[in-house]
């Protein structure tokens, strides 16, 4: 029987977000999750990355569907990445107990992306996209899973969103205001929008994007090349 | 030995992604065969006493110190589908990062170095549970009930059954929960002397069946 543990906290067992360092000594992938409500634009946005950055980095994707594997394959018909780097996790109906509280089978499939890619000899992979399955704006990441987190609405789901608040509105690291180009069509007042959110945010940062457009998804982009230039310098 | 631990273990939110599962209710409501709470009930009492019995007594011999490879083999060899089999191993390594966080231990070292991949669910709670001091008895009602309370919780998800009747259902089946468990810890003792043939090996070949062909679902709300 082993009862007595000096280390309580044992995270080098579990490789969660809480060791930033691989068992080779190395720093591990930066992990991003994306949340926010069904339709918003999370897999588009996740798409729309990939294919800004995937020149010059190395990315996986972790998608978290309801049922299916619609993301996924979603992902791989578009082909914005191959697919060993994709990978799709079940979650029973619960999409937020997965990326939440219990976030086993998410780090599982982290880690086998990792395995994976760097099994083909392409080296360490440098960024890991999570998606959440979609959810209510409650849903958020556990820290045990991603680094950071970026909350994606869009101006469809009408404008009283930020103001509602909530703990991905008002918390995540980045919160995404999608579909600006609908604006026009359904009434909303988008500077509205942007005062509520910073109500909500204080300094967090708020990106306004209209993913159809050319190089729509650049201030999202930009702000995931400024977390990955901190982590890389970030004490190991 | 700490009571409490087991109460952690058999916890419904141990964070070991049992929750994704649904314990072969899934292809059962669709079926048509689980569709209010006393046929819920009756789906649960048949897979505790097979794969539930099985299971229970997988991880007590676990929990008595058996060789876990061992355990692992007789466990493939109990799991004729490899839908379930390939499940079994998934759940395994799930639990293995729960309990090596919760309680760790070299021997659960040894076992995820010896199974990378994950080793049959059962085998890893049992080994959990003796790194948590609690007895092979605990470790049977743990596997054994969950045996029961995954299908039911799944059930409320998929059928939006009443869970006041869903958590009956699984009141009415302590009992059988608490033979279920007793033959499995007596089982698991007689594989000291008699070698691991002791252990039981009920099937429920429905269960193997929908489980196979449920894992072919292009939508599906449980990973199993
Ligand atoms: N008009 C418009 N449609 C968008 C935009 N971004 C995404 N969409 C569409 O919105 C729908 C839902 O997007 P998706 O990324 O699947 O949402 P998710 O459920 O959050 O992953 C899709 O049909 C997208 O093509 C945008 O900026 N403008
Ligand atoms: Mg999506």
């Amino acid at each position: 029987m082993h009862l007595d543990h000096k280390d309580t906290f044992p995270e080098r067992y579990t490789y969660s977000a809480a060791a930033p360092v691989r068992p080779d000594g190395t720093r591990r992938a930066l992990r991003i999750g994306l949340g926010g409500p069904v339709g918003t634009g999370k897999t588009a946005t996740v798409a729309a990355l990939c294919r800004a950055l995937r020149d010059e980095l190395s990315i996986a994707v972790v998608t978290n569907d309801i049922y299916t594997r619609e993301d996924a394959e979603f992902l791989l018909r578009e082909a914005v990445l191959p697919p060993e780097r994709i990978s799709a996790v079940e979650t029973g109906a619960c999409p937020h107990t997965a990326i939440r509280d219990d976030i086993s089978a998410n780090l599982e499939a982290v880690e086998d992306l990792e395995a994976a890619v760097g099994a083909e000899g392409n080296g360490p992979l440098d960024l890991v996209l999570v998606e959440s399955g979609g959810d209510n704006l409650t849903a958020t990441f556990s820290k045990g899973l991603v680094d950071a987190q970026i909350f994606v609405i869009d101006v469809a789901g009408g404008d009283d969103i930020p103001r509602k608040g909530g703990p991905g509105v008002t918390s995540a690291d980045l919160l995404v205001i999608n579909k600006t180009d609908l604006a026009p069509y359904v009434g909303v007042d988008l500077e509205g929008m942007a005062r509520d959110a910073k109500a909500q945010r204080g300094e967090l940062p708020v990106a306004f994007t209209a993913l159809k457009a050319e190089n729509g998804v650049r201030p999202v982009a930009d702000w995931v090349r400024a977390r990955l230039a901190e982590w890389t310098v970030g004490p190991a | 030995m700490s009571r409490a631990a087991l109460l952690v273990l058999a916890d419904g939110r141990f964070p070991a992604g049992g929750h994704a599962h649904s314990g072969g209710a899934e292809p059962a409501v669709a079926a048509g065969r689980i569709k209010d709470a006393a046929t819920l009930e009756r789906f649960c009492r048949g897979r505790l006493h097979t794969a539930g019995l099985v299971a229970a007594a997988l991880a007590a011999a676990a929990a008595a110190g058996c060789d876990p490879l061992l355990l692992d083999d007789a466990a493939d060899a109990r799991t004729p589908v490899p839908a379930l089999r390939q499940v079994a191993r998934r759940l395994g390594r799930q639990m293995m990062r729960a309990a090596r966080a919760t309680w760790p231990d070299p021997a659960l070292d040894a076992l995820a170095a010896a199974r990378p991949r994950g080793a049959h669910q059962p085998v890893v709670l049992g080994l959990a549970a003796r790194s948590a001091g609690l007895a092979p008895l605990d470790a049977a009602y743990a596997v054994a009930y969950e045996s029961i309370s995954g299908p039911a919780t799944a059930t409320v998800r998929l059928l939006s059954l009443d869970p006041f009747d869903a958590t009956a259902v699984l009141a009415h089946l302590a009992a059988d929960v608490d033979l279920v468990a007793r033959q499995a810890a007596a089982a698991a003792e007689r594989v000291a002397t008699e070698g691991i043939d002791a252990l039981p090996a009920a099937s429920a070949p429905l269960l193997d069946i929908t489980a196979q062909a449920h894992a072919a679902w292009p939508v599906r709300l449980f990973a199993s």
